[in-house]
């Protein structure tokens, strides 16, 4: 077990490096630093000078991969990828284009990411499941039909409609919620009761038309049949068996999530202004700093690999059966 | 001297190609007997029959939306006869053309659906004197002499001639579509109307029959209103919101199919000899996969977007019209998409290559002597299509849903070009507005929702049909992919 989780770490490691090699080709040589730098200025008649004082000023005056002028290992540290993509690996993310500490400025954001990912995945779960577990109680009847009709017609609708929908519904006309923003402490949930609820009803139709069929093959099996056979009201036999045995791949695959819902939502964050990860990135992309794309692709990467991890780990938990070698 | 210069865009000539083979897989299904029982399942299903006729009109719309041309402009006064044509720089389509006729002039801000005045007060001079009103529309309603009064009854006018226009429609095309089945049958006419509407054929005719009336119905209205009016209303700069939603077709059409041919050589190409060679060939694939899925899929396609944008930027001279421009980052969005979406199309062609290595006729193959390279192509890929098939038609819809999401984050197509998501987007502040602009938006709503719903029916009726058994298996390997990187095979 430990062996192999060593062995998993090591692979994980090695997916790092990959993904740093790949994104510093992306962000550097498809397009050269000059055109970062004309970017960044703006406008396309830049003078010369310009863009040299642009590319010192932010570390961009180096060679990409090889320094000829430098001397012995300098040769390799003294250059871009160097400097760019090796603090990385220790996840010290530097400063942003625009000259902030990117390391702070996550620290202070994921609270709030947190804050609005956590009560979204948790109750988007528990609604999903009692949803689903309903259409499986009632199965082959028309509340089960029309249960699906009303699935396929909800994950047919845009995420962003729903956001917009709910902040007219709730906002305007109810007057319920407030439309966006983000404050501390007991305060947090009148901000972030809206959010949740419309991200819920946004996953409900996909994820409960899934859990269904999942469930519908669980009770398909022979052990099920056996406990009808011998007396069991239906009730039982779905709450007791069917229900827990197809918990077991349900959990399974959302445990791979739980390190990612860290990354936050982007849409969402936008959506209600609140100031988590999701919104931090979406504004790097909007001004176009690269620092903080890559440094936030990288920590995404890192997450999804725990991620895996955590995956490969609970499935040996939850089912004795597998062995990881 | 022609009046026009045709011109053939990147995702035209890709359309074009997709139509065509398209049409050699129809010529193909009709004389493979296997294949031809399979799609009878599909044929025989009627919610995926009644999406398909949905979704052709939406691909006539598209279709006729592809074929671009850029008109001569008037030879300048006094300019001597023998000067060469100046064409246009506007590059326009067909579908423009049609649409030109019906709705021609844009207003100069929002009106509401069907109005005869602008939502925003102006300040006119009339008869010398500063008026504040809503100034009349330059085209919606601009026949009326005294709309207050004459305003009802020509609305009514209209939409009852349109509505009657398309019940004669509809009903001469059930009587031409009856006299067909009823020639195909060998049975007489009326046995054959009795047929279709007891609803006993085993396609389902009579829905069909009912969905096709109802659009043409739907179409009347809609068109007789847009003689006169502007039926869904205009947007902030004046131009017609049912024009744009009818423009923003072909972008959803061309995201959601060209991006799965896009990851095909990559799928396809990995996929089958990882699961063919093993070895470590498989094992620098599967790195090769596993790290780009590690890559959270929004940034990635942000940050390609981003440099493309970079790159198009410094290169205008490359680019003749703006649609050109446009056009190619559509493409090149199409691109990025495929390139970064085909890990989990790959996923799945491994584990069923694995599978399939192992089976007599590919065993029988290899002792003959087979190489490698016919092995794959002749033994394995027919084998793996209807995965590929399957794939494509489930991807369609999440694709349409997905462009709206990265347009509204501003790295999707280029804000020229028509699509759902811009139109959100432009509608997201104007829901704020008092009084309030919801035409657009419920416009993007409308047409969003009949695209992405019938391709969801469609799609899955055709996987129900290609592997009854794999119903519950694919959404699982879905979710599988989204969520999980290597283990899959260790359990």
């Amino acid at each position: 077990m430990i062996a192999y989780i060593v062995r998993r770490l090591l692979y994980g490691v090695l997916i790092l490096i990959g993904v740093n090699i790949f994104t510093f080709l992306l962000f550097f040589a498809v397009n050269t630093p000059d055109d970062m730098a004309r970017l960044a200025i703006g406008g396309r008649r830049v003078s010369a000078d310009a863009i040299e004082q642009w590319k010192i000023q932010h570390g961009y005056d180096k060679p990409l991969f090889l320094n000829a002028e430098a001397e012995g290992t300098r040769k390799f540290t003294d250059t871009i990828f160097y400097e760019r993509s090796v603090p990385l690996l220790k996840l010290d993310f530097g400063l942003s284009d625009a000259g902030r500490d990117i390391s702070y400025e996550i620290s202070q954001r994921i609270g709030p990411s947190l804050a609005l990912a956590i009560p979204t995945f948790v109750l988007g779960l528990w609604a999903s499941i009692t949803f689903s577990l309903l259409l499986v109680y009632f199965r082959a009847t028309w509340l089960d039909f029309w249960g699906v009709v009303v699935c396929v017609v909800m994950l047919s609708i845009s995420a962003l409609f729903y956001i917009i929908a709910g902040q007219y519904l709730f906002s305007k006309l109810l007057r319920l919620a407030p439309y966006s923003g983000f404050s501390e402490g007991l305060d947090m949930i009148r901000f972030l009761a809206l959010p949740v609820l419309v991200a819920l009803l946004a996953k409900l139709g996909p994820e409960a038309r899934f859990y269904r069929t999942l469930f519908l093959e669980e009770a398909g099996k022979d052990y099920v049949r056996t406990a009808r056979a011998k007396g069991l009201p239906e009730r039982i036999v779905l709450f007791r068996h069917v229900f827990r045995n197809a918990l077991l791949p349900i959990l399974t695959s959302t445990v791979a999530v739980i390190p990612l819902l860290f990354m936050g939502s982007l849409i969402a964050e936008s959506f209600f202004g609140i100031p988590g990860l999701g919104s931090y990135t979406i504004d790097a992309i909007n001004a176009q700093d690269f620092s903080i794309v890559r440094a936030m692709v990288f920590l995404g990467s890192v997450l999804y690999i725990i991620g895996l991890l955590l995956t490969d780990i609970s499935y040996t938990l939850a089912d004795p059966r597998v062995r990881l070698e | 001297m022609s009046q026009f210069k045709y011109v053939l865009l990147w995702t035209d000539a890709a359309l074009y190609l997709l139509v065509i083979a398209v049409l050699v897989y129809v010529w193909r299904v009709r004389r493979t007997p296997t294949l031809r029982a399979t799609w009878q399942r599909v044929l025989h299903d009627r919610a995926a029959m009644c999406s398909a006729i949905i979704m052709l009109v939406f691909v006539t719309i598209g279709l006729l939306d592809s074929v671009h041309y850029r008109p001569a402009l008037p030879p300048a006064p006094g300019a001597p006869t023998n000067t060469p044509v100046a064409w246009s720089p506007v590059t326009k389509s067909l579908l423009d053309a049609v649409l030109e006729r019906t709705t021609p002039a844009a207003e100069r801000t929002w009106s509401a659906p069907l109005a005869y005045r602008q939502l925003l007060k102006e300040t006119e001079i009339i008869d010398g004197e500063p008026v504040r009103d809503f100034p009349r529309l330059v085209h919606g309603g601009a026949h009326l002499d005294d709309p207050e009064s004459q305003w009802t009854r020509d609305v009514l006018t209209r939409a009852s001639l349109g509505l009657l226009a398309g019940v004669a429609v509809a009903v001469l095309l059930v009587l031409v579509i009856a006299a067909i089945l009823a020639a195909r049958w060998r049975l007489g006419f009326a046995t054959a109307l009795h047929d279709i509407f007891a609803g006993v054929t085993k396609v389902p005719w009579r829905a069909m029959l009912i969905t096709i009336a109802l659009l043409c119905i739907v179409m009347g209205v809609v068109g007789a209103l847009a003689t006169g009016y502007h039926v869904l209303g205009t947007d902030r700069t004046g131009n017609d919101v049912l024009v744009q939603a009818l423009k923003s077709v072909r972008t959803a059409l061309v995201i959601g199919s060209l991006t799965t041919i896009a990851m095909l050589p990559f799928a396809l190409g990995f996929g089958l000899a990882a699961g063919y060679f093993k070895g470590w060939i498989d094992d620098v694939i599967q790195y090769i996969y596993t790290t780009l899925t590690a890559i959270p899929g929004i940034l990635l396609i942000a940050a390609a977007v981003l440099m493309l944008q970079v790159y198009i930027d410094a290169r205008p001279e490359l680019f003749v019209t703006s649609a050109q421009r446009a056009d190619v980052r559509l493409f090149m969005l199409c691109v990025i998409l495929g390139f970064t979406g085909w890990a989990g199309l790959c996923r799945l062609l491994r584990a069923e290559a694995l599978k399939l290595r192992e089976l007599e006729f590919v065993q029988a193959a290899r002792a003959f002597g087979v190489g490698h390279t016919r092995i794959i192509l002749r033994h394995l890929l027919p084998n793996v299509m209807h995965i590929v098939l399957i794939t494509s038609v489930l991807e369609f819809s999440s694709l349409v849903l997905f462009e709206a999401v990265l347009s509204y984050l501003g790295v999707g197509v280029d804000p020229s070009m028509n699509s759902y998501g811009s139109m959100i987007d432009m509608a997201r502040t104007e829901m704020a507005r008092d009084p309030m602009v919801w035409w657009n938006l419920l416009a993007a709503f409308v047409f969003m929702l009949a695209i992405v719903l019938s391709a969801n029916l469609f799609a899955d009726a055709v996987r129900d049909a290609f592997d009854p058994r794999a119903a519950v298996l694919t959404r699982v390997s879905r979710l599988r992919r989204l969520v999980r990187g290597k283990a899959g095979g260790k359990v």
